[in-house]
């Protein structure tokens, strides 16, 4: 069981900063702690251990923090192009020949520019190839064309395909070793650059397949994953001082679900479930948690905290974390309204 | 079985053994492509039984030459040529189809011996074929990887991206053969989508071309043999074959493409095949 070591400080109550390149917005509010490219130096620190690891990307290694294992590793860094379904095929060969590749691209261009080749040539034959998506959910001001904000939906669906949706750096760097440690296809969301440093205040620690409970809580429980768990514990911190007491259950590992896990928190205590992920209202986590809960006869007050089912637009992050409703603001703002 | 390499002569007879395989495959199950895995026969046959380093006794063997078809609904012919080949009994060879068996319609690598990469889906075997020929730079090992796509499959944006990465690492242990029997399954490629000219399409991708009859047996052993003593480039093949090649009612007909034949058609189909046979 987890606790908390020390409260999370509020956001600075100063205007969030606009960073001027909407494509390399970073997802830290001012003043956080951050890690930089926690991906690529996990990655390096991995293939040093294990020499079968190879990268490979589609013209996006700085922009998916590989270049820093391809500084590291030249002889097993492969750039392919701008050509994403050539990446996912010559992975799949790679995987069969005993290497384990490492492939990054933007999460859109990997869920909906190669899903059949993801599919056929990568999850039917269960090779090992980590696919290591930047930009997911809503996590650049650009637009629909590099806003992911269905690629869970779409992966959910793919037989043995497991997927990951870390929270913050300390997550990237545990999952990364656990990913490679075990043998099939993964899809992991990436946050990259400078990525926020979180989970470190608790006593918490990555398992693939294992949701972690963050802090207890009587009045409501948030299950909450990637970035929405650091929002999710904002929310909790801040309502705290409402006297609200929330519990936090990071479910870092989408596919499988720990069911377990989930349906005895959900169970325990008559409180509203509240579903937290960067990701369309539909068929992300909170329709996976949904028919869990009522496949299990577990029937709570059930809310979503998710974006619309809609292209969203094109602006500065902060301002669209609220508008869309994921913003720590915006989401106390709405359990306040639900509890 | 036979060991080392094949006399053309023998090579001839063998594609007729596969030729009445597919027949007999494709009529049992009711089911399958019988017209490019009938062009394809002879350039599977040559790779098999002459060209390729394989040991099918230990499919696995790391030091194997690969093959993929990535025209997978081909498959036919695959799975004759390795049951003829020894990788397995030519009793499942009547399973094709059939609920459980290691014969999908489409090769799967986790269900039957020698299939070195699932294929099905069009424009994605050469990819991985590319990405196996990476690795075998990688690991130092010399094996070649050999993969056939279909000229309507051509028309997949994926074997251009393919076909563009494979100079960039100088693959000389990878060869394309382009079956060119001119037919998809709509109607003829020309009035689907122009491929043409397929040959320079490859030369200009950086690719050493050759261009041969792709049911003419010395000129295929001939250009799969240099294609594996070459050394800094990748070889594509383009071979000119007919869809159906060796049943008169099967070729160059776009409705044999995913049609079987009934047990008639099998009949007439067997006799002209068995009749060349015996002229070889």
């Amino acid at each position: 069981m987890s606790r908390i070591r020390q409260p999370i400080q509020p956001d600075p109550p100063s205007k969030p900063r606009l960073t001027t390149s909407a494509m390399i917005a970073s997802i830290a509010s001012e003043g956080q702690r951050t890690k930089a490219a926690p991906f690529g130096h996990a990655l390096v620190a991995l293939a040093q251990e294990r020499s079968e690891i190879v990268g490979m990307t589609a013209d996006l290694g700085k922009y998916t923090d590989l270049h820093i294992f391809a500084q590291a590793h030249p002889d097993r860094f492969y750039q392919m192009g701008m050509a994403e379904q050539l990446l996912m095929s010559a992975a799949s060969g790679m995987a069969r020949e005993g290497f384990l590749p490492f492939v990054t691209t933007y999460a859109v261009f990997a869920a909906r520019r190669t899903y059949d080749f993801i599919c056929m040539a990568i999850a039917e034959e269960k090779l090992n190839v980590k696919i290591i998506c930047a930009l997911p959910g809503l996590t650049t001001g650009y637009g629909p064309s590099h806003q992911a904000t269905d690629d869970l939906a779409i992966f959910r669906a793919m037989p043995n395909l497991t997927i990951v949706d870390p929270c913050d750096a300390l997550d990237i760097e545990q999952a990364l070793p656990a990913i490679a440690a075990y043998n099939g296809p993964v899809y992991m969301r990436l946050l990259r650059g400078n990525v926020p440093l979180v989970l470190d205040e608790y006593d918490y620690r990555f398992e693939l397949g294992k949701a972690r409970l963050l802090r207890n809580g009587t009045d409501a429980l948030i299950v909450s994953t990637g970035l929405m768990t650091m929002r999710a514990l904002e929310t909790a911190a801040q309502l705290r001082s409402d006297n609200v007491d929330i519990a936090v259950l990071h479910v870092p590992t989408i596919k499988p679900l720990d069911a377990e896990s989930i349906v005895k928190e959900a169970a325990r205590g008559g409180r509203m479930v509240i579903v937290a992920e960067n990701h369309s209202v539909i068929g992300g986590l909170g329709e996976a948690v949904a028919g869990l809960l009522l496949r299990s006869g577990v029937a709570p007050a059930f809310r979503q905290i998710a974006l619309p089912d809609a292209f969203l637009a094109a602006g500065a992050l902060p301002t669209l974390h609220d508008r869309y409703g994921i913003s720590t603001k915006a989401m106390e703002k709405k359990i306040k309204e639900w509890l | 079985m036979t060991q080392g390499p094949m006399s053309i002569d023998d090579l001839k007879r063998m594609a007729g053994t596969i030729r009445c395989d597919i027949i007999e495959m494709t009529c049992t199950a009711a089911a399958g492509h019988p017209g490019g895995s009938l062009s394809a026969t002879d350039i599977v046959t040559a790779l098999y039984f002459r060209v390729m380093r394989i040991d099918p006794a230990n499919p696995q063997w790391p030091d194997r030459d690969r093959f993929i078809l990535s025209k997978g609904h081909a498959c036919p012919a695959w799975y004759s040529a390795l049951a003829e080949r020894g990788y397995f009994d030519k009793k499942h060879l009547s399973t094709l189809r059939k609920l459980g068996s290691m014969l999908q319609g489409h090769p799967d690598m986790h269900k039957c011996p020698g299939i070195d990469m699932s294929v099905g889906s069009l424009g994605q075997g050469i990819s991985a074929g590319l990405g196996m020929a990476l690795a075998g730079k990688l690991k130092k090992q010399d094996y070649h990887v050999w993969v056939v796509v279909g000229d309507g499959e051509c028309q997949e944006g994926s074997v251009w991206e393919a076909a563009m990465a494979a100079p960039k690492w100088k693959l000389d242990n990878f060869t394309v053969i382009v079956d060119r029997n001119h037919l998809q399954n709509d109607f003829c490629v020309e009035d689907v989508m122009p491929v043409e000219p397929l040959a320079d399409k490859w030369r200009a991708f950086g690719w050493h071309v050759d261009a041969i009859n792709g049911h003419n047996m010395e000129q295929i052993v001939a250009a799969l043999e240099a294609a594996s003593k070459r050394k800094g480039v990748p070889t594509a093949i383009v071979a000119e074959t007919i869809k159906g090649k060796g049943v008169s009612f099967m070729e160059n007909a776009a409705d044999w493409h995913g049609k079987a034949p009934c047990a008639s058609e099998a009949d007439q189909a067997l006799c002209e095949i068995r009749r060349c046979i015996c002229e070889i």
